[in-house]
């Protein structure tokens, strides 16, 4: 056999098993996707999403945790976004490149591992009990802010890294001060970037059970919340309890796969949001 | 009072970290005049005229020792506005850096960090002028609006000198300009450096010698940091003082 026919038999076997892990990876997906859509589109109705539970959960509509999951993604998005782009661009553009800059940076990576029910117990000590903010919306949705913060300063800081440093240079040799450069000449083109990392890590966030379950969420509330100091009902952990915790889980099933596919569709419009801002910010200026 | 130099590099040393960069520089650039830089890769080409501007400011652990003099006073020091010292001395880079804006927007930019934009019509007015110094308006004047990524490598050299003229600079200082653009391209941008020189002063950095011994009028021979030989052109390439200076003109080494 010659050493070229050897050489293409190699590349399609490489090719081969990338084929297989990409399939690998879809199926999974796929799998999990008609499965909840099966057993969760029959309980789909615009009563469902309109209206409040009804007798012990076991009728009526989840709108008080679609509302609920809505405004605690709301506050953790005002947390975590403007603080999370500010923190990147000045370890980007600004902090010294050194050790204490590297540990910092390090850190937050480590920080974005931490397991969420960490976050959860530790908001419960800081904004529940020390900030004396009891248990509430605002509670829950700094939690949260806390916990994506670590997702939305990496994304924001890697977006500022693929604009290319002519641009900084550019606007500087033109008389820019440094801040000038960076708001006028940077941070446009690293927006679309920065969008993207930042909602795929509210969509994760807008998902979480732990977090909350301490500082915030309720299992059922007669009303809705008034003001951010209310308790809330959640998407994810109205999930947790109807799948298991309710005094009839076999009864409550669809409902249950019901708010499954109500969730996965809230992440997803996110993320779909995401994808749609990002690509008429990009249409604007021409990628470089 | 003419003969002042518009630019005067005294005993000028430049350090990366530890690693000396340049060594006791003495250049002068004079008003109206071109100055060329040439010398082998790494002989500090680049890191002198981007002391000219305090480029070199953005760029962490260097330091600078000796003085820059501009119209007689020095820009080195804590106490220099460094943002309006690089407004009158404008840059242009090795590698054509056009913003992914409009044409327009491209040249308005300086202008309008600047808050020199003005009216509307003052600012189509500049943006014209800017572009026809540069000798781009011809070309572009019908599309303004379009992305400068969408002109050619030339274009957008041009271009960018464009934008650095709009903003009104004393001195130009080009980087490499022609280093990433092709034969024809850079014909023009030496045209242009020859017809800029009657109103600014230019200070050029080639490691191509006919280019030096074509636009410039005085020209510099740095090697590793040093500065091996300074005159006029005409005499670096015809008739030069130092052996090495000979060697390098005639492609014995570099």
């Amino acid at each position: 056999m010659t050493s070229s026919s050897t050489k293409k038999i190699r590349q399609a076997l490489g090719f081969l098993f990338l084929r297989l892990c990409l399939a690998l990876v879809l199926a999974a997906v796929a799998l999990f996707l008609a499965d909840i859509i099966s057993r969760g589109s029959s309980s789909l109705s615009w009563e469902f999403i309109s209206q409040k539970p009804r007798r012990g959960m076991t009728e009526g509509g989840i709108f008080p945790a679609i509302f609920g999951t809505f405004l605690v993604t709301a506050v953790t998005a005002l947390l975590a976004v403007p603080v999370g782009i500010c923190a990147a661009i000045y370890l980007n553009e600004y902090a010294k490149k050194n050790r204490l800059t590297r540990l910092i940076r390090l850190s937050i990576r480590n920080l974005s591992g931490v397991p969420s029910i960490v976050y959860g117990l530790f908001g419960v000590i800081l904004f529940v009990n020390m900030m004396k903010f009891g248990t509430s919306i605002l509670s829950a949705g700094l939690t949260l802010g806390l916990m994506t913060l670590p997702w939305t300063i990496t994304a924001s800081e890697e977006a500022l890294k693929t604009v290319p440093n002519s641009f900084r240079e550019g606007a500087l040799a033109l008389g820019a001060t440094k801040w000038q450069a960076i708001r006028t000449n940077v941070l446009p083109y690293a927006l679309p970037g920065m969008l993207t990392g930042t909602v795929l890590g509210l969509a994760r966030a807008a998902g979480e059970t732990a977090p909350i379950m301490f500082t915030g969420a309720a299992f059922a509330l007669p009303f809705l919340p008034k003001s951010l100091g209310d308790q809330f009902m959640a998407l994810p952990y109205h999930l947790y309890i109807m799948a298991t915790q309710h005094h009839d889980i076999a009864k409550v099933r669809p409902l249950a796969y019901g708010t499954a596919l109500v969730l996965i569709i809230f992440v997803l419009g996110l993320n779909l949001g995401a994808v749609i801002l990002r690509y008429r910010l990009r249409r604007r200026h021409k990628r470089f | 009072m003419s003969d002042q130099p518009k630019i005067e590099a005294k005993n000028l040393d430049f350090y990366y970290g530890a690693k000396q960069a340049l060594k006791s520089l003495n250049i002068a650039c004079h008003p109206r005049k071109v100055t060329a830089i040439i010398g082998p890769s790494g002989c500090g080409k680049s890191t002198f005229i981007r002391t000219l501007n305090r480029m070199n400011d953005v760029v962490a652990g260097t330091r600078v020792a000796g003085d820059i003099l501009v119209d007689g006073s020095s820009i080195l020091g804590p106490k220099i506005d460094v943002v309006e010292l690089r407004k009158r001395i404008g840059m242009v880079f090795q590698k054509p850096n056009p913003f992914p804006k409009s044409i327009f927007d491209n040249i308005a930019y300086g202008l309008r960090i600047n808050g020199m934009a003005g009216s509307r019509e003052h600012l189509e007015e500049v943006v014209e002028k800017s572009l026809v110094e540069a000798a781009l308006w011809d070309e572009v004047k019908d599309r303004l609006k379009d992305n400068a990524f969408a002109l050619s490598g030339g274009q957008q050299q041009r271009l960018c000198i464009a934008r650095a003229l709009a903003v009104e600079p004393e001195v130009i200082l080009f980087d490499e300009p022609c280093s990433a653009i092709d034969p024809i391209a850079t014909a023009k941008i030496e045209d242009l450096i020859e017809r800029l020189k009657s109103t600014y002063t230019v200070v050029i950095v080639t490691h191509n010698m006919q280019q030096a011994a074509r636009v410039s009028d005085y020209t510099a021979f740095l090697m590793l940091g040093e500065l091996i030989e300074f005159d006029e052109t005409k005499k670096i390439f015809t008739a030069p003082s130092q052996k090495m200076t000979e060697d390098y003109i005639t492609g014995r080494f570099g």
